[in-house]
């Protein structure tokens, strides 16, 4: 709110008499620009704030371990040390964590799309007794936290004896309320009347939902594709509970055992974490509009 | 037959169709939540009164593992150290994301960019983000001590090493990492405010705080109640991200009710008590939850 000050100063009332309302009418030039100065401020402020520490990872992970730590900060290393980026791969099990995370992050993701979006059909285009109740107790889920039932659920997963299998985590998290919830609120503003439509052509209700459904709601699948595979590539608490064996470690485990194993290799830790961003980021500057739109449907609506 | 059924019972025959095709849409997605998600649930509520330690068989001990809670400073401390989280956390967030998301909803150049940017620790994952945090909170010659000593701080804090400093230094990396999502939240909360509501307030004559307060926050209410209960529920579970900063240290000075439940039930094979702290847990988020639905229910109306 940095900027209202100036502007509450400058204004003269009595010149906005007889004006048209024009968007920021009220200021004066010289209040509108001092304005927008203080937001390019704030904002370059707020820019530095969010990314410095990426910035800082980035050239911490191409130095010396000595050069990462000096007085003054060296914000450039002054010389750039490349092979971190190849010694890596010799001193971890980067290949196998890679591999083991992409292919949960594949097979939840698919999983969750299509059970999600397949339920969400159920829920949002087929009218039965007891729909909305059931659709209360998926919705009641959200609000109970993961960690409340982590114990119940590691028990019941070691007597059907997933623990400790990549199968464990596919089935974790699958099948969560998430998918169904983004899906449903995508189909509820499609049209009812293109359904019926299709209806009176002949088409079943699973045509329906492949023939109309699936490809009029492609951005909202993106988006649930987008958000799933991030948020099991992120996943933390889920290996680290049922993933003991090494050689089924994500990412996110491998990169912590690393840390323990080596922790004063500072640029290497650096590099690491890299690595393991990178997807992430890739596929976050590719698909932004989606992870927004995903956000602020599921979001808002709730 | 079919034909006098149908002018019988109109409609049954349909509905038990459509329960049938609504069921099997459902059904896919709706076996693995049971299973996962709805089966552990209910159990946790008959383990958490039993003494199972993962071995022997679980006996019935009634509330005796609540009672056992009162006295437990451990988990008193674990009480208070979510709270703590909580009470900076949500104010914090809350504050920024919505200072974020005005800024953002200016027409200035690189708006685009900077939300991008905003959303991007969001989606890095916690495991990154505490290796750079806890690198740039590194005491001695850590980046950030090095500003604060150099704007003339001469004592600056031992952040993830010290008592006293663990507890802020976790709660700013929980709020930087969150206030790009929630930032996301209140930018679409404002874009449906209509501009009419401005230049009528304008002709009116109210200033900029007063056009923020009159306009902005009342319209912006369903979205504000959306991020605290969000926000709320997230606080009060945090774990991953004191798991791997902190661990809980130094002492129990970052200990929070998640952890604890994770120590008694993994480290400590005590599952029934870890669930009834569990229990706690849930009571508290879903009590939340109900208040604040009550209480924005109560003024709608």
């Amino acid at each position: 709110m940095a900027t209202s000050t100036p502007a509450k100063t400058v204004t003269t009332p009595i010149a906005d008499i007889g004006r048209s309302p024009l968007r920021s009418s009220s200021r004066s030039p010289v209040s509108r620009r001092i304005g927008r100065v203080l937001g390019y401020i704030a904002l370059a402020i707020a820019a530095a704030g969010v990314l410095l520490p990426f910035f800082w990872m980035l050239m911490s992970s191409l130095k010396t371990n000595n050069a990462v730590f000096t007085i003054p900060i060296q914000w450039i290393p002054e010389t750039f040390v490349w092979s971190n980026y190849v010694e890596i791969w010799q001193k971890s099990d980067m290949t196998t964590w890679l591999k083991n995370t992409m292919v949960l992050a594949l097979a939840v993701t698919a999983l969750q799309v299509f059970t999600g979006s397949f339920a969400a059909y159920g829920f949002s285009k087929i009218r039965f007794p007891g729909r909305d109740l059931l659709f209360l107790v998926y919705l009641g889920t959200i609000a109970v936290p993961w960690q409340a039932y982590m114990i119940p659920q590691f028990i019941l997963m070691s007597k059907i004896n997933l623990s400790n299998t990549l199968w464990s985590i596919i089935a974790l998290q699958a099948f969560g309320a998430f998918g169904v919830f983004l899906m449903k609120q995508f189909y509820e503003t499609v049209p009812e009347e293109l359904s019926e439509a299709a209806r009176i052509d002949g088409l079943s209700e699973y045509g329906i939902y492949r023939r109309i459904m699936l490809p009029l709601s492609v951005p909202a699948l993106a988006s649930l594709t987008l958000l799933t595979f991030v948020n099991t590539w992120n996943d933390y608490l889920g290996p680290l509970i049922y993933l003991r064996s090494p050689e089924i470690w994500t990412i996110q485990l491998g990169l912590k055992s690393f840390v323990g194993q080596y922790n004063a290799e500072y640029a290497l830790i650096m590099t690491g974490s890299v690595l393991s961003v990178l997807p992430i980021a890739i596929i976050f500057m590719v698909g932004q509009r989606y992870f927004v739109e995903g956000i602020a449907t599921s979001g808002l609506k709730g | 037959m079919a034909t006098t059924l149908a002018v019988q019972r109109p409609g049954s025959r349909l509905k038990r169709r459509n329960t049938l095709l609504g069921w099997s849409f459902i059904l896919p997605n709706f076996l693995g939540f049971a299973v996962l998600t709805l089966v552990p649930v209910i159990a946790l509520f008959y383990i958490a009164f039993t003494d199972w330690n993962a071995f022997g068989t679980a006996n019935w001990v009634g509330v005796d593992n609540f009672t056992r809670m009162v006295g437990d400073r451990s988990f008193m401390v674990a009480l208070l150290n979510t709270f703590y989280y909580a009470a900076f956390h949500i104010p914090l967030t809350l504050g920024l994301s919505l200072a974020l998301a005005l800024l953002l909803n200016r027409k200035l150049r690189g708006v685009a960019f900077f939300r991008t940017a905003a959303f991007f620790p969001y989606v890095t994952s916690i495991v990154a983000i505490v290796l750079v945090w806890n690198m740039l909170f590194s005491p001695e010659l850590g980046p950030i001590n090095q500003f604060l000593t150099a704007i003339g701080i001469s004592d600056p804090p031992g952040w993830t090493t010290s008592a006293d400093w663990s507890m802020p230094a976790v709660i700013i990396v929980g709020t930087w990492r969150e206030m790009g999502y929630y930032m996301l939240l209140f930018l679409a909360g404002l874009q449906t405010i209509p501009p009419e509501l401005y230049e009528a307030a304008r002709v009116d004559g109210a200033d900029a705080w007063q056009r923020f307060w009159n306009v902005t926050v009342p319209s912006l209410r369903p979205t504000t109640f959306f991020v605290t209960v969000m926000l709320t529920i997230g606080s009060f579970k945090v774990f991953d991200l004191i798991l791997v900063m902190t661990n809980g240290g130094p002492g129990q000075s970052t200990l929070v009710l998640s952890q604890y439940i994770y120590n008694k039930g993994f480290l400590e094979n005590q599952l029934g008590y870890a669930s009834s702290i569990s229990i706690v847990l849930f009571l508290i988020c879903i009590s939340v939850t109900v208040v604040q639905f009550s209480v924005n229910k109560r003024r709608d109306a």
